[in-house]
């Protein structure tokens, strides 16, 4: 086993963890002589129980992160409910997708409700004039407009499921997650198809330097969301998460890397990249379009 | 890691669904594994007693599943991109050559995460995924196979990024990163090929959620485009409640 290399290659995903591990150092220093060390570091026992070290505190509970994914539902599916008032939609094909999107989001707000609830929790709420719900000074005024934030919604909302996928491992809700997730980057490739944009995030995109493609905060992370339909806590900001341009995998630069090369376009593109919470509630992103 | 080039010769797979599923869980327990997750390079063989492929148990496995499916997808596209129906629209041209890019870019990220020295033979010399069945040289042929791979592959992720052992964090974040572009893709062919057919009640549940496939029902699904080789998948040694049963059930 290669230690190091799999610390190198974690690094690649998670800038931060050489830092997890040295403020921890009291984890290598409980172990006694060099000699222990060396031989439990040749373990897998020892590197489960490093990691489950290093990132404690780092994990929300469960319906912490289902609240924040509930958050993320209402405000897309309060959203589309403003965009199917404004009667600026094309009729036929464009008010049939984003009605067929509007449903989908109508459900799985109904599906993380109940899932908080079958797990003892609080979900937060939110309708047309309380709680969770978009802020109708932020809403678009011509159809364009409503696209293009339909885009930015959904393409922050796949990058938010996957920066929290990691706290909901050794879970049901995980694979639940993942089908919402999945069906969330088919919304928005369609929204991007009647942009006429690509319908994979790419570099050439009109909106590739909207804050949603790329990363860090603007504002002082809080470890907690605050909204008007109810509150729960998220980990705490650590450095920014790699942005959509991004062409560096696993510390590999994909360009080049992979035995012959290829573009940056495809390299960025062939990987959507994550987000973690502070960063989608940061006043940048979704935070500044909630009511 | 030993070559296959040794395998014997082929005969017709005369296996059943279920003795298929049953021979691998049998030839997976006396396969020698290396610890899964131990070091990239050492990669467990598969059992080679006949045309079966079976897949290594743990991390190993599912990046050789994902191998498998990039390497269905890169093929495919490669001969949609290198003679295109004569009815393909520029934009049906456009969509190909990103859908070729991207899962070239997929088969060598995932050959790499099972061998960063790119050294392991992941399958035989003489494996390949055979297009005979598909029909690409018309656009709608060419764009029901697009959709048959691609909602396949959409549908398989959810089901074997959860399988991944806590100690390949970066491994299933990376699958996870692809799974996105894996539903764009899907999405962007069922609409060429049936428009506003991107997330049609076929491919989502009344939950708003992707219906998943195992990879019993995947490896079943495109079994005819590897013949004589069969594919076996096998079953981490989970915990049934992280998996849910979605690894094991045959349908």
């Amino acid at each position: 086993m290669n230690f190091f290399q799999i610390i190198d290659q974690l690094a690649a995903v998670d800038p931060d963890v050489l830092d997890r591990f040295d403020s921890r150092r009291s984890v290598f220093n409980s172990l006694g002589s060099v000699a222990k060390r060396s031989a439990l570091a040749a373990t897998p026992l020892f590197l489960g129980a490093l990691f489950q070290k290093a990132y404690a505190g780092t994990k929300s509970t469960p319906v912490e992160v289902l609240n924040y994914a509930l958050t993320l539902e209402l405000l897309e599916a309060d959203y589309y409910r403003l965009f199917l008032a404004a009667g600026t939609i094309p009729a036929g094909a464009a008010t049939a997708a984003i009605t067929q999107i509007k449903k989908h989001e109508d459900a799985h707000v109904a599906l993380l409700t109940g899932a908080i609830r079958s797990a003892g929790g609080t979900p937060v709420t939110g309708s047309s004039t309380a709680g969770v719900r978009f802020k109708p000074s932020a809403f678009p005024s011509t159809y364009a407009g409503q696209l293009q934030v339909a885009q930015l919604l959904e393409d922050a909302g796949v990058r938010a499921y996957k920066g929290r996928a990691g706290e909901l491992i050794g879970t049901t809700l995980l694979t639940t997650a993942l089908q919402i997730h999945s069906v969330e980057a088919r919304h928005a490739a369609h929204i991007r198809t009647m942009r006429g944009q690509l319908p994979w995030v790419n570099p050439a995109d009109d909106l590739a330097s909207n804050a949603i493609y790329t990363s860090g905060v603007t504002a002082t992370p809080s470890t907690t969301v605050t909204t008007a339909g109810g509150s729960y806590g998220i980990p705490a900001y650590t450095a920014a998460s790699p942005t959509e341009n991004n062409t560096v995998q696993s510390n590999v630069p994909l360009t080049s890397g992979l035995g012959a090369t290829y573009t940056a376009a495809d390299a960025a593109a062939a990987f959507d990249e994550y987000l973690q919470a502070a960063e989608v509630v940061d006043a940048s992103r979704a935070g500044g379009l909630l009511a | 890691m030993s070559d296959l080039s040794h395998l014997p010769a082929r005969r017709e797979p005369s296996l059943g669904r279920r003795l298929f599923l049953q021979l691998s869980a049998a030839s997976a327990a006396s396969v020698a594994l290396a610890a899964a997750g131990c070091s990239p390079s050492s990669t467990p063989t598969p059992a080679a007693a006949s045309n079966q492929i079976v897949l290594p148990q743990g991390n190993q496995g599912l990046l050789y599943y994902a191998y498998f499916l990039a390497l269905a997808q890169a093929t495919t596209y490669q001969k949609v991109v290198d003679a295109p129906p004569s009815d393909f629209t520029p934009v049906d041209r456009a969509v190909f050559d990103d859908l070729r890019d991207h899962a070239v870019v997929h088969r060598e990220t995932l050959k790499y995460l099972i061998d960063p020295t790119r050294a392991t033979v992941i399958f035989p010399a003489d494996f390949a995924f055979n297009l005979k069945s598909f029909t690409l040289t018309t656009r709608a042929g060419a764009l029901a196979a697009a959709q048959q791979l691609e909602d396949l592959v959409a549908s398989a992720y959810p089901v074997i990024l959860p399988l991944f052992s806590s100690t390949n964090i970066y491994k299933r974040t990376l699958l996870l990163k692809m799974s996105t572009v894996q539903a764009r893709h899907a999405a962007t062919v069922r609409d060429l090929l049936t428009p506003g057919g991107f997330a049609s009640s076929a491919v989502v549940d009344g939950n708003g959620q992707l219906i998943t496939q195992t990879p019993f029902v995947v490896l079943t699904a495109l079994a005819p485009f590897v013949a004589p080789y069969v594919l076996a998948f096998t079953c981490p040694d989970t915990n049934s409640s992280t998996d849910a049963g979605l690894c094991t059930a045959n349908g």
